[in-house]
């Protein structure tokens, strides 16, 4: 169905071919400058970049995952962004969406591969699974690793997208029985871009792409791997609930008079305060709302190991360490009990002996020495 | 040996020098009001009601808490200098004498002497060995790991490319996510929280029951001992 793709192939032209009218064109590459957080201006760079730049292909594979990604990905805010991005992608190789099947569609992969080598880019949802000697998760008779390593060995970078592929989220929660490995553990002589979320916002996915191939050059990183144009901030530093935070209004149930004027969730359990992400900017579904808007507190899905937190609905999370799970007020607070309870009785007892002692001392001959002190003591 | 009737000479020791002490109550304040306010950021007080913009109590709670975490840390380093330029038992803080085997053995002594198995606790000019080891794991050791992580999760909201963030951010990547530096820094909070309580009976107790003053060394500088024997 892929008209096969020549390499002075541009953007532009393989958008007009698709049905893509200049004007929705244009449209996009301003809707994309915004996303993006850069000025007007660089829409016309956008648009430049996309009408003179042979297209670059991008080859999506699925691993061990839900899907929950492309899903988020297919609905866009906005629909010609979709309509865009999607020809940009879809009609290479894709597992959920593209038509072709069987070995016509792996022919595609070995096709890009040879003829963009070092050129295309790689976005992997879901993780590879080691478990059972790798031997799971099989895609045209092949387990997912050895395809995931075998594209990225000729791509120019990786996308992994979700936090199955960032972080190996539900599938490798303790004790991980599949092996489930996140991308960036495979993959490691070529960058790796996280774009964590459970899924991820679509807006962020697309403007990730869209700022990888017009402007040939991988998007700034945090210190974790993620683009720092979306994931530079938490939920909480831009929750809308926030000024309730500050002042001490809390939901402090579901069914209370906060829950109901809308307060901040921190009590309930929100995560916004260790979240990065872009839910309380770009939000949900055409910007619609998200999950704190809608009066649940955030649950971390785009942070490192948020599956096994065990708390979505408390603040002190419980803490693993050597096998052993505690929390750690609960411990605090009996430890204070316990100790304060212990001085008590070695106060009591310090005093006891030491009224003893004294009446040992008047009472008894002053000769008595420091050995023989401690003779007597070790008798009582 | 002795003559039966205590001799009432003593003998005084400058030990803890001005800087010093005075360090050592800022300190105390500061810990105080940081697991305070620490224990109030986890666990808000109950929810206030009527309009956001009336109230500012979480932000107070942090405020204090950031204010005297900037005392604890900036005291902090002035304590590690304080150990360059001070005397010898200004040092003790920051040097475990590991490998002296009269350490260990001085060590068991003290804590025989905790345990009622000793008639009498040794003397000592500086810290006991028992209360040295505490100090070093607890206030330096612990210390360090309250700023670090404090400072890590201070430069969230400071922001990527702050002074905190170069400094400091790294260490939520090692700990693994933001959650967990919290959980870290919250624990924290319950070690220093026993060590105080250990810390303040014990200095009572051995005021009273040991030959040696602690608190009113800790106030005017000098160790008096109440006899003379060794
Ligand atoms: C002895 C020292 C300290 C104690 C006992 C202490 C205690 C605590 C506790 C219990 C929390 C609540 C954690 C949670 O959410 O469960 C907290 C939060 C916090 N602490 Fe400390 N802390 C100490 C030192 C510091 C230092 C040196 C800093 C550095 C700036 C710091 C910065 C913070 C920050 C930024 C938070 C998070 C506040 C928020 O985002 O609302 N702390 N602390
Ligand atoms: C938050 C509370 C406190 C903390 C964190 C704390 C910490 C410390 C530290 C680190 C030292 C060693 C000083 C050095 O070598 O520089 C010390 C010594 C001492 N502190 Fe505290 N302190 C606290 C509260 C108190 C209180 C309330 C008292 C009095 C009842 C006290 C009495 C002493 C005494 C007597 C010493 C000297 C011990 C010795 O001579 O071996 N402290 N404390
Ligand atoms: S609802 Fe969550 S993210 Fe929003 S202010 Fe409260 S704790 Fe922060
Ligand atoms: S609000 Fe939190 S849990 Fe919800 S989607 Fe965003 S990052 Fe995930």
């Amino acid at each position: 169905m892929s008209s096969p793709i020549s390499t002075s192939d541009t953007f532009y032209n393989h958008f007009r071919r698709h049905g893509i009218s200049r004007r929705t064109f244009l449209n996009f590459c301003g809707v994309s400058a915004a996303t993006l957080g850069l000025a007007p201006t660089m829409a016309g760079r956008i648009a430049h970049a996309l009408e003179t730049k042979p297209r670059t292909p991008v080859i999506w594979l699925h691993g061990l995952e839900c899907t929950c990604c492309s899903e988020s990905f297919i609905r866009s805010a906005h629909p010609l962004a979709t309509d865009v991005i999607l020809s940009m992608i879809s009609l290479d190789y894709d597992d959920l969406i593209m038509a072709s099947a069987g070995h016509q569609a792996e022919a595609i992969l070995d096709d890009i591969r040879t003829r963009y080598r070092g050129q295309y880019i790689l976005a992997v949802e879901g993780n590879a699974p080691f478990g059972q000697d790798g031997m799971s998760c099989f895609i045209a008779g092949r387990p997912f690793h050895e395809q995931l390593k075998e594209m990225a060995a000729d791509c120019s970078a990786v996308v992994a997208w979700g936090s199955c592929a960032s972080w190996g989220c539900v599938q490798a929660a303790r004790p991980n029985p599949t092996q489930a490995t996140p991308v960036d553990e495979i993959i490691r002589d070529k960058p790796v871009i996280k774009v964590p979320g459970c899924p991820p916002i679509a807006e962020v996915m697309t403007g990730i792409l869209t700022y990888m191939l017009t402007f040939d050059r991988l998007p700034e990183l945090d210190r974790q791997g993620r683009p720092k144009m979306f994931y530079g901030q938490r939920i909480h530093d831009k929750c809308y609930r926030r000024p309730h935070f500050d002042a001490g209004q809390f939901v402090e149930r579901f069914d209370d008079e906060g829950a109901r004027k809308g307060y901040c969730l921190y009590k309930v359990g929100c995560k916004g305060p260790t979240t990065y992400n872009a839910c309380s900017t770009v939000r949900w579904n055409n910007g619609v709302s998200f999950p704190i808007q809608s009066g649940h507190g955030c649950i971390g899905c785009s942070e490192k190991g948020f599956w096994d937190k065990e708390g979505f609905y408390q603040h002190v999370t419980d803490t693993h360490v050597f096998g052993v799970e505690a929390n750690a007020d609960k411990v605090g607070l009996a430890a204070v009990g316990g100790v304060g309870a212990a001085i008590g009785a070695h106060a009591a007892y310090s005093a006891y002996r030491r009224g003893k002692q004294s009446v040992d001392q008047s009472a008894g001959a002053g000769e008595q020495t420091t050995a023989k002190a401690t003779e007597t003591e070790s008798q009582d | 040996m002795q003559p039966s009737l205590p001799t009432t000479r003593q003998t005084a020791v400058y030990v803890y020098q001005a800087p010093l002490r005075a360090w050592h109550w800022i300190n105390a304040a500061a810990i105080t009001v940081l697991a305070i306010t620490g224990w109030f950021i986890a666990n808000p007080p109950p929810s206030l009601s009527g309009e956001a913009s009336a109230h500012f109590q979480m932000g107070y709670i942090r405020f204090f808490h950031f204010a005297a975490a900037y005392v604890f840390a900036v005291g902090f380093l002035f304590r590690l200098y304080w150990a360059f330029v001070g005397n010898r038992y200004a040092r003790q803080l920051f040097t475990l004498p590991f490998w002296r085997r009269s350490f260990w053995a001085e060590l068991l002594h003290e804590l025989r002497w905790y345990a009622f198995q000793e008639r009498e606790p040794r003397k000592y000019v500086g810290h006991n060995p028992l209360a040295h080891l505490f100090m070093v794991v607890i206030i330096t050791v612990g210390g360090l790991v309250m700023i670090f992580t404090g400072f890590a999760l201070y430069s969230e909201q400071t922001g990527l490319g702050s002074w905190q963030d170069r400094l400091f951010g790294w260490v939520i990547p090692l700990v693994g996510q933001s959650q967990d530096v919290r959980m870290w820094h919250h624990w924290g909070m319950w070690v220093l929280v026993v060590f105080v309580m250990l810390h303040v009976y014990t200095a009572v107790r051995e005021d009273v029951m040991s030959r040696q003053s602690l608190i009113s060394t800790m106030i005017s500088g000098w160790r008096m001992f109440k006899d003379d024997r060794p």
